[in-house]
């Protein structure tokens, strides 16, 4: 049966987070969604001179996956992940591809010097993993500041929007069937 | 709702693959048009056969580096917004790249949020200097319209005959002396017209030797003749859609008049150097001062062309055949020249106004508005005096007839014809002859009613 992969990359895969974001993405995607343990070293994505995670190099590996019926893979890390130009990127994804990668590093409050809110992490992190998704379904940034594909630069932006697709972006993904159609 | 619709193009100028492809999959996500190139020629070659909204150009490249590539985009087309992208801060090189034309200067690694905001305000800054364009083309074609004064019954006969032909595709040949407002006509039937969203262009024959006079029409592609870096767009294509409003068209050489034919009967061309044939649809206004039936004689000027753009003639008449309508065209420049100047002249003093109808203007509208514009800056307030305007005077403040005595008989005749709506009986008995000898003298200078 085809599944969503969630790839935990230096990340608790029994911790707090990852049971919330498994069952948010089976009942937005409408598929089921299995842990998968990564097949690569992460450690040859990282660049020293940056102290970062180069997101594009995770995407790559997690391209090359061995073939396990998985129609789309989405790696998950706690690690602080970055493109050449920009300072950071909250994730990465294959636009109308197979798959995509999400950071909690910069999605926690504390890393604003704020007290620890586990619930409001755990929403963002739904919220990204959905959005970095939605992106693999060939969905491009909306207008609408409550659909979960609208862009978020900043994580307050993140916690403006819903965890849903909004009507546009929900009839152009056809959801579950969307993914099992589209995603070999 | 997603953001399909937003199709505004990117191009990214980065050696460094990782940056090209990073910021295209980036911004492909925002719903935009991307384009990557590699180096200055690529980008060059990209901006060549597409259309871009914005630029990010990376400093240091190998070859051409970005500071030059950014000076030759502002000569293509100085309204494309170029952000300038460097590994490192140089206050020098971000002031030369501002005083060059860039829209902004980021180093990277660039902050997301910058980024997005910095691109959104690049792009709204491009929609805006867009719309200003467009907007300050309708004011003037506006106000030019506004220009078309009078109320004598030859004007009045071609404004009529304006609405008539408006509404038609037909092609129109407006006929008359330098300086009798064709080209206002041209535009007032223009925009009577059903094709009046799209722009009118003009093209000035007589300005432009043979070849610059078909590149300007036809356009050219790259490479077509030396100087021609860049593909161009002719007047007719720029046309597609509107009016081309060809002036002083007795001008065109007959090699042109061939190449023209063509693209006006079968509305296709192909531009200078290449091998595409453009199609294009559009209504055309010709005009000229030229005794163009002349010039077909001569063998100036081509039978067949002659006969493709004389298919409705309007016939301008000259100033001195509607002299009612010199005080309110007068009025008309002097208010608009004060409005420009912020001149409190408020007036024209019946004198002025006297020497003003009794002139017999060769060079018509143009020669009027001339003589107002100097008037407004050599008078002074309130009102404009006969010595404000450029007649010499003789002792009794009348002008001088630089004319023979046929050409002051023939002005004064009209002038007493007009002011009588051509009452024979009371014309005569102004000039103080009798109806035979007016009726002779309206023969002799072929004056006829309007």
């Amino acid at each position: 049966m085809s599944h969503l992969a969630l790839v935990p990359i230096y990340f608790d895969d029994r911790g707090p987070l990852v049971d919330p974001v498994v069952r948010r993405l089976e009942r937005t995607l409408g598929l089921p969604v299995r842990i998968q343990r990564p097949w690569f070293d992460p450690e040859e994505c990282f660049d020293a001179s940056r102290g970062q995670y180069r997101s594009t190099l995770l995407l790559e590996r997690l391209l090359a996956a061995p073939p396990d019926g998985a129609v789309r893979r989405l790696g998950i890390t706690s690690v602080d992940l970055f493109i050449p130009i920009l300072t950071f990127v909250f994730g990465e994804a294959q636009l109308d591809g197979t798959a995509a990668v999400v950071s909690t590093h910069r999605l926690a409050p504390e890393m604003y010097g704020l007290p620890p809110d586990p619930k409001l992490l755990v929403a963002r992190v739904e919220k990204e993993a959905i959005h970095e998704v939605g992106h693999t379904l060939g969905l491009v940034h909306c207008f609408d500041g409550a659909c979960v594909m609208h862009a978020s630069t900043y994580v307050e932006e993140i916690d403006l929007k819903e965890a849903e697709f909004c009507a546009g972006c929900l009839s152009q993904t056809g959801r579950a069937g969307s993914l099992a159609s589209r995603g070999r | 709702m997603s953001t399909a619709t937003q199709t505004a193009g990117i191009l990214i100028v980065d050696d460094e693959p990782s940056v090209r492809d990073s910021l295209s999959a980036w911004f492909r996500k925002d719903g935009y048009r991307i384009g990557a190139a590699e180096d200055a020629a690529a980008a060059l070659r990209l901006l060549q056969s597409e259309s871009w909204d914005a630029v990010l150009l990376d400093i240091k490249m190998p070859g051409m580096d970005g500071m030059e590539l950014q000076q030759r985009i502002h000569e293509i087309d100085p309204t494309l917004a170029v952000i300038m992208v460097t590994a490192y801060a140089s206050v020098e090189t971000a002031v030369q790249a501002l005083k060059q034309g860039a829209f902004d200067y980021i180093t990277k690694p660039i902050d997301p949020d910058e980024l997005s905001h910095l691109v959104c305000k690049a792009l709204d800054h491009r929609h805006l200097q867009a719309e200003n364009v467009q907007l300050r083309e309708k004011v003037e074609e506006l106000s030019r319209l506004d220009e078309i004064v009078g109320e004598s019954p030859e004007i009045r006969k071609v404004l009529a005959l304006v609405d008539t032909v408006a509404q038609t595709d037909a092609t129109v040949l407006i006929r008359g002396e330098s300086g009798t407002g064709k080209e206002l006509i041209a535009r007032a039937i223009h925009a009577q017209s059903p094709r009046r969203y799209f722009p009118i262009v003009p093209v000035h024959c007589g300005a432009l030797s043979e070849g610059l006079l078909e590149s300007e029409l036809f356009g050219h592609e790259r490479g077509a003749f030396t100087g021609a870096q860049f593909r161009r767009k002719g007047k007719l294509e720029m046309a597609d859609g509107g009016t081309l409003f060809l002036d002083e068209i007795g001008t065109i050489s007959l090699k042109t008049q061939v190449e023209l034919l063509r693209a006006l009967e079968t509305k296709e061309f192909v531009r200078l150097g290449g091998s595409r044939t453009v199609h294009v649809d559009f209504r055309v206004i010709c005009a000229t001062n030229l005794d163009l039936e002349k010039a077909v004689e001569s063998g100036a000027f081509r039978e067949d062309f002659y006969y493709r753009v004389n298919v409705f003639t309007l016939t301008l008449p000259p100033l001195r055949e509607r002299v009612s309508d010199i005080p309110a065209l007068a009025e008309h420049f002097r208010r608009k020249y004060a409005q420009q100047m912020d001149r409190a002249i408020t007036a024209i003093s019946p004198e002025a106004m006297d020497q003003l109808v009794r002139h017999s203007w060769p060079g018509n509208i143009r020669e009027l508005a001339n003589a107002i514009e100097r008037a407004m800056v050599v008078g002074k307030p309130p009102q404009i005096l006969p010595q404000d305007l450029p007649f010499p005077l003789d002792a009794n403040g009348a002008e001088h007839a630089g004319e023979t005595l046929d050409d002051i008989e023939h002005a004064h005749v009209v002038r007493v014809l007009e002011r009588t709506h051509w009452n024979v009986t009371r014309a005569a008995e102004i000039l103080d002859v009798d109806r035979v000898t007016l009726y002779n003298k309206i023969k002799k200078y072929g004056l006829r009613r309007s």
